[in-house]
């Protein structure tokens, strides 16, 4: 028997991905490339205002249009379909689909038509007349929490969602007491106190693939399958089985291909649960595919927290305390995640700094705007923003090297696993390797003197350093109210080919490729002989989702569990083969054998078909090769890294303009760098975009300016330099991979050193802080005085 | 409701005969009537380029062009630029460098680099990242699209 085929090792290694053939070639399925006979098209009439009661809704016209099947006001959906769900435990208002009788954001939806062609369905919808008694909208967040300038929600007074929560050193949740010794000491010792208020300001997700879903009650089979672009189909099925009266059991949702999600396609969206309870009530397919301009008043929005931060400080740099009040502007309503976000906020509030005393005030405000929720980052980047933007303004204050400022109060390798003073375990940590590397990639000390050569000419030229620690592979079940788990299964062939389920639910993340290098290492195959399927809970029974950069963290080390049962017990059947110790034998270039001996053993697909026709069935043994297992972590992963950049403005324009940007994370262990390298250059995009380029708009009336691409501009190719990246490798202790996961850790340092080189650009000017986005208009004034 | 109009295309070397409204956007003819669905949808003010095809050889935005305008063009969507089972080179310089994640502003990145490089076959980094910044990607941070591109180019596409 020829053993002349020797398999490359996978994990670790830039290897090509398995989806991008179908994506090249225009051969992938997205939602609204699926059609099913029957189907209808759902359109949606939203308001044009902010804030109103509805006094009429006059739907006759659009009733009466040729090919119009369906016309329902917010009222009558109401009769069977109940207000939504949230996932978090806060008191929140009642939610419909589709408002009742008052809009409290603009777009909120207020009538459904549903016909035969989406041309139609559009220009019926047009044709509801729809008049309201217009209420004031609560825009401002700060005036907002007190009431001003109306309440939106009558069962929450001064439009409080989350009141004044506090959290960290001295905070004792559980006795609600406040002790504020420890705190009041950091600034009664401080030397140097730095207070600034700053806005970490909305910005609208815009995945490139717009929301959709296509919703097939069956009436014979009383079942309801599902399709949506979602991130989470199990929590898809759960969601939409509770609110349409069916049971788990007969609901299958589907993910198909999904483009982009960055959080946005958490939620379950009144969109899907009035898409299936419509589909149930007629019994026909129905689809609603999102408009752009719709996903701008309609899809979840991200951060909008504006925060009042004090730092105390030797004038040795040493930090003592950091005192934080948050008034995170949450829009109208709560949706799945909306008021868990700012807590994540309040969570990583400590970086990667070892103070003795934080203490941090939680507010949560209604306003007249779409509701936040979770967008790349999701409460991370906010607080790594605060700290960082801090930190270097006491670096400027003291005169000191932002680098060394960091440094000298970072949480030291020998203090991990680091609790620190807002709740948080950190797993691992090597953050002066981290910044050492960074400082060596963008080559710190000659920047810098650049930098003064630039403005020796007369150019405003700043650098930026920000160092940050991230909280993902979420997590712990005590954390997600749906569980954090996350699930595997691994299948032999008849044949000898694997394939593997995961809960995991990739929308760009790659999985069916990087899950396929860790399968195809751990049985010694190739490749190309592993499946990794997902995104449908009629195939893959159990899981949870892809978000929180949780896919390999949690997911993958599922699946290593799972591959682990399976090779177990294959390495029994192989030893019944062999007459040999199943503890003695290899898994490698296609064949299992006694270490050592790889002429002797035997193929994989020998032992694989014997395992399914197993003559004579060895002792105590079942047939087959199929396993699963459950992944909990005990803890969430925490990555961490450091962003430099430097950044020019135009003296005459304003415009700020990125001249470099180096980034160097520490993800743990790497199964795909090229792939890593790609989350991470995406991160960098948004995070910059959120620093330079993004930012929602709401006028005072809450009509929302930045209601298209016209207005909000999306970061382009031509916006950026090249990033010039760089990693260390600390492993996490949480999983048996040590890979911490890394989706949404670009967009952590990004911002604050974007922002910090702004700063530094136009120092010169007397700013000690300028609020994103930095537009050149803002910047021009500063510049003119 | 306007009377229908026949119209008459070449696409991807095939000739289609259909009766649309004339508002009927060519993109939604492309998907809806013909099943193409490579080409996507990604806004509706013409910024995004997720519907970018070449019509009569050079970049197009498909949801920009009523299905009537195109009667008589020649129309080569994402579908058709693969000659068989053989990638085109920029096809496999987006394989090779990782050049998409979500795949759903591929396509049409696909069809926009293409017409660049036919336009300017050894283009600068700058050069490409003019020649696409019709083109929205949420996903990339565009660099590896970038790499992707250049990569075509080295091949002489």
């Amino acid at each position: 028997m020829a053993t002349s085929l020797v398999l490359p090792k996978l994990v670790g290694e830039r290897i090509k991905r398995r989806e991008d053939p179908r994506l090249i070639q225009g051969r992938a399925t997205y939602v609204d490339d699926l059609k099913v006979s029957g189907m209808l098209h759902l359109a949606f009439k939203r308001s044009d205002i902010a804030h109103g009661k509805i006094r009429r809704i006059d739907t006759s016209a659009a009733e009466a249009m040729e090919g119009v099947e369906y016309v329902v006001t917010g009222k009558q959906l109401a009769e069977y379909l109940a207000p939504m769900p949230i996932g978090t435990p806060f008191p929140s208002p009642d939610h419909h689909a589709v408002a009742t009788d008052t809009v409290r954001y603009q777009g909120e939806p207020v009538a459904i038509v549903v016909a035969s062609d989406r041309y139609l369905a559009r220009d019926a919808a047009d044709a509801i007349i729809v008049e309201y008694d217009p209420l004031p909208a609560a825009i401002d967040v700060e005036r907002s929490m007190t009431g001003q300038p109306v309440v939106i929600h009558p069962a929450f007074p001064n439009n409080l969602a989350v009141a004044y929560v506090p959290g960290g050193t001295g905070v004792d949740a559980a006795a609600g007491t406040v002790d504020n010794t420890a705190i009041d000491k950091a600034f009664a010792e401080a030397e140097v106190v730095i207070s600034q208020r700053m806005m970490n300001h909305r910005l609208a997700p815009n995945a490139m693939e717009p929301r959709g879903v296509l919703a097939h009650y069956e009436p014979g089979k009383d079942q309801m399958t599902i399709w949506s672009s979602t991130q989470n189909p199990h929590i898809l099925k759960t969601f939409i089985a509770a609110m349409t009266g069916l049971g788990e059991h007969q609901v299958r949702a589907i993910a198909p291909e999904v483009g982009g999600g960055f959080g946005c396609k958490i939620n379950i969206y009144g969109e899907e649960y009035a898409a299936a309870a419509i589909s149930k009530r007629l019994g026909r397919p129905i689809k609603w595919i999102e408009d752009r301009s719709e996903a701008f008043q309609a899809t979840i929005h991200g951060r909008d927290i504006l925060c009042y931060i004090d730092l105390a400080a030797k004038r040795d740099g040493k930090v003592l305390g950091l005192r934080l009040k948050l008034i995170a502007d949450i829009g109208a309503y709560n949706m799945l995640l909306t008021a868990a976000i700012p807590t994540l906020t309040m969570l990583m509030l400590n970086g990667t700094y070892d103070i003795p005393a934080v203490r941090a005030e939680l507010t949560e405000v209604f306003t007249n705007k779409m509701p936040t929720d979770a967008y790349r980052g999701a409460g991370r980047p906010e607080a790594t923003y605060f700290v960082e933007r801090a930190m270097d303004m006491l670096a400027a204050e003291l005169k000191m090297d932002p680098a060394e400022l960091r440094r000298k109060n970072f949480i030291q390798p020998s203090q991990f696993p680091y609790a620190t003073q807002m709740g948080a375990v950190y797993d691992s940590g090597d953050y002066d390797k981290a910044l050492d590397l960074a400082l060596k990639v963008a080559n710190w000390t000659a920047l810098k003197a650049e930098r003064d050569a630039m403005r020796a000419e007369g150019r405003l030229v700043g650098i930026g350093l920000a160092f940050y620690v991230e909280v993902c592979g979420l997590g712990p079940s005590s954390s997600l109210p749906t569980g954090g788990w996350e699930h595997a299964g691994v299948t032999i062939e008849r044949g000898g080919k694997i394939t593997a389920t995961t809960g995991a639910s990739p929308h760009g993340q790659g999985n069916e490729t990087t899950f396929a290098q860790m399968l195809g290492d751990q049985f010694g195959v190739a490749i190309e002989d592993v499946t990794i399927l997902h995104g449908d809970t009629g195939i893959v029974k159990q899981g949870i989702g892809t978000f929180g950069s949780r896919s390999q963290a949690v997911g993958g080390a599922a699946l290593n569990l799972a591959g682990q049962k399976v090779k177990t017990k294959m390495a029994k059947f192989a030893a019944a083969m062999l007459d040999a110790n199943e503890d003695d034998l290899v898994f490698e270039n296609g064949r299992i054998f006694v270490k050592g001996s790889p002429d002797t053993g035997k193929a994989f697909a020998e032992v694989s078909g014997y395992a399914y026709v197993p003559v004579p069935l060895p002792e105590g043994m079942e047939p087959g090769l199929s396993d699963e297992a459950f992944f909990e972590p005990t803890n969430n992963t925490y990555p961490f890294g450091c962003h430099i950049t430097m950044l020019e403005v135009d003296r005459d324009t304003g415009e700020p303009k990125l001249l470099k940007v180096v980034a160097v994370d520490d993800a743990g262990n790497l199964i795909n760098p090229m792939i890593v390298e790609g989350q991470i250059h995406g991160g960098l995009a948004q995070g910059i975009g959120q620093a330079m380029i993004e930012e929602v708009v709401y006028d005072e009336d809450g009509q929302l300016v930045t209601g298209s691409f016209m207005d909000y501009a999306i970061p382009r190719a031509t916006d950026f330099p090249w990033f010039e990246m760089d990693n260390t490798v600390t492993p996490t202790p949480v999983n048996p991979l040590g890979a911490k996961g890394v989706g949404e850790a670009g967009t952590l340092g990004s911002t604050p050193s974007v922002v910090n080189a702004a700063v530094d650009a136009l120092s010169g000017f007397g700013v000690k802080h300028i609020d994103m986005m930095l537009r050149p208009e803002k910047l021009w004034k500063i510049i003119n005085g | 409701m306007a009377d229908p109009v026949a119209v008459s295309m070449t696409i991807n070397g095939k000739v289609r005969k259909a009766s649309v409204e004339p508002r009927l956007l060519l993109v939604h003819f492309l998907r809806e009537n013909l099943g193409l669905t490579g080409t996507h949808v990604g806004c509706d003010t013409s910024q995004c380029g997720a519907c970018t095809i070449h019509i009569d050889g050079r970049a197009a935005k498909s949801c920009t062009v009523f299905t009537v305008q195109a009667d008589g063009a020649e129309i080569m969507t994402i579908e058709g630029l693969a000659d068989g089972e053989k990638l085109h080179a920029v096809q496999e310089g987006f394989w090779e460098e990782h050049g998409l994640q979500c795949g759903y502003c591929t396509p049409g990145m696909i069809m926009s680099s293409v017409a660049l490089l036919k336009e300017n076959p050894h283009p600068t980094e700058d050069e490409i990242r003019k020649g696409i910044d019709g083109n929205f990607c949420r996903c990339t941070g565009y660099q590896h699209i970038v790499k992707a591109i250049q990569h075509a180019a080295n091949k002489g596409s």
